[in-house]
């Protein structure tokens, strides 16, 4: 079983060096005010693992996240993105590496005065600018496929329900065909067909993407579905670190009690 | 007592550290391309063009006013002849810019606060950000550039209307030809007169445009934290718009006398 503390290797510097994990978090702290979020943790993700962190509602999971993106800077500790240190970036060079990462938002985040197909197409007009407007179309119309949404692309955000607008900020996420992805609760709120459905999708991307991805999920399913290692946050900390069956195995009541009431 | 009026003055230096920080993210990212043309066009017609009815309107109404309390003044020290240029130049130089600067306020002022607060709670901004595109540039720079370009044209509008109405409310009672009210209005007029005191509405520009992104985009609390903010905008915006013209009248007297 490997925990916390067995990845806390540095990430070495060199990109495409193969060894330089998509994601790696080192000695993470984030406190608001006298609440301690996280305090210290290490973790590791590699292209084409899908990572997902558990834990109870309120231990830090979606700030991991945005620590990661970079929303939010941590108080100390470190945040590589294929092996850059973020905290050690321009502005521009902070947008070329965010450029690589897409973010699905819990509450999806879509931007309510635009359409589904504006939405989807948002990213690509802000980055790839001297892309044909007939591509663009196209990639959008192939992207909302991709996602079950096709019909909905002249429809408000408003107009549609949380699963469908989950599917639309999972579309919006991949729009810059980005390597690693960061998913926020990708399956909460849904059905539990839709669920399923986002899971085969996920899962389909890895596979044809070989995207690096940190899942923050409830849906323990879910998670054992499309991740290939766990990671189950208490207190500010990574307690236990590994394959689902790993997990199981544990002796520890709180990662008992959790598998059993998730 | 001591406590809270510590406390009242950290939060007041603690703002304006904070809107000083804001401005300088908006400036850098407003000068360092891409460039985002789109919004911006988009931004002038949604605070210049919407804001053409309102704005002339107000601008007819103020030369109504203006046109029967001058009349009256001036009536009283048997100066009548004078009411042509007292109306020009009242309205030019001081309740044009001012009144198009309070209306924009509170149109805009309200109408970027409230977008830009919801858009906070509701994760967009982050959405933004997380997308790789600099929020500063794409919502608050645009805006602001929108504000401090269409104020000056919005302050000719109004000038015109009041001028317009100012001079029918006069002419219905008592005879006067447009020509002449324009003649003898304009009688004398220099530069330093009417151009100052209509660009000095740039400043007001900035000051509503800067203030309501700041407060939008800075919004925490949900519904009531959109309503604070879109309410503080404007609240903000309209006193540090009167309080920049009690130092942009002296400093336009001094430097265009």
């Amino acid at each position: 079983m490997a925990t916390a503390a067995d990845i806390s290797t540095k990430p070495k510097e060199t990109e495409g060096s193969g060894c330089v994990p998509a994601v790696a978090v080192e000695n993470l702290h984030k406190t608001f005010g006298t609440n301690t979020v996280l305090n210290g943790i290490n973790l590791r993700v590699n292209q084409g693992d899908t990572l997902a962190v558990l834990g109870r509602s309120g231990t830090g999971k979606s700030v991991l996240l945005r620590l990661i993106i970079g929303l939010i800077p941590p108080d100390s500790g470190s945040i590589h993105i294929q092996g850059k240190n973020i905290a050690e970036l321009s502005v521009d060079e902070l947008g070329k590496a965010r450029e690589k990462v897409g973010f699905l938002f819990q509450h999806a985040a879509l931007y309510d005065s635009l359409t589904v197909a504006e939405n989807v197409a948002f990213p690509l007009k802000h980055h790839r600018r001297k892309m044909p407007k007939s591509e663009r179309n196209d990639r959008v119309q192939r992207l909302l496929t991709e996602v079950g949404m096709e019909d909905s692309l002249n429809k408000m955000p408003s107009n549609i329900s949380g699963g469908m607008q989950k599917r639309v900020g999972l579309a919006r996420a991949l729009a810059l065909a980005p390597e690693i992805l960061l998913l926020d609760e990708p399956t909460a709120g849904l059905d539990p067909i839709s669920s399923r459905e986002i899971d085969d999708l996920i899962l389909k991307l890895q596979s044809e993407r070989h995207t690096a991805s940190v899942v923050v999920t409830h849906d323990l399913f879910s998670a054992k579905t499309i991740s290939n290692r766990l990671a189950l946050l208490n207190q500010g900390n990574v307690i236990i670190e590994g394959t689902f069956e790993e997990l199981q195995k544990s002796d520890d009541q709180f990662i008992r009690d959790f598998l059993q009431h998730p | 007592m001591v406590d809270s009026a510590w406390q009242l003055m950290s939060g007041f230096f603690e703002w304006f550290g904070n809107l000083g920080i804001f401005f300088w993210k908006v400036l850098r990212a407003a000068v360092t391309p891409p460039y985002e043309w789109r919004e911006l066009i988009r931004q002038l017609d949604e605070i210049g063009a919407k804001s053409f009815p309102l704005v002339a309107l107000a601008g007819a109404a103020i030369g109504v006013v203006v046109s029967l309390e001058a009349r009256y003044t001036l009536s009283r020290f048997g100066a009548k002849s004078l009411f042509p240029s007292t109306l020009v130049y009242s309205v030019i130089e001081v309740m044009g810019p001012i009144v198009t600067g309070l209306v924009v306020s509170g149109r805009i002022g309200a109408g970027i606060g409230a977008e830009l607060a919801s858009m906070k709670v509701t994760e967009q901004i982050d959405a933004i950000e997380a997308s790789a595109i600099n929020p500063y540039r794409l919502l608050a720079a645009t805006r602001i550039l929108a504000c401090i370009v269409m104020l000056p044209l919005l302050t000719v509008a109004a000038d015109a209307c009041a001028l317009l109405t100012g001079w029918i409310a006069q002419a219905a009672i008592e005879p006067l030809s447009f020509h002449q009210f324009v003649e003898s209005g304009f009688h004398g007029a220099t530069f330093n007169a009417f151009v100052p005191p209509t660009f000095k509405t740039a400043v007001y520009g900035l000051i509503i445009g800067l203030i309501a992104c700041f407060q939008g985009m800075r919004t925490t609390g949900g519904a009531a934290g959109v309503g604070r903010s879109a309410t503080n905008s404007v609240v903000l915006a309209s006193l540090f718009l009167i309080l920049a013209d009690v130092v942009l009248v002296k400093f336009i007297l001094v430097v265009f006398p």
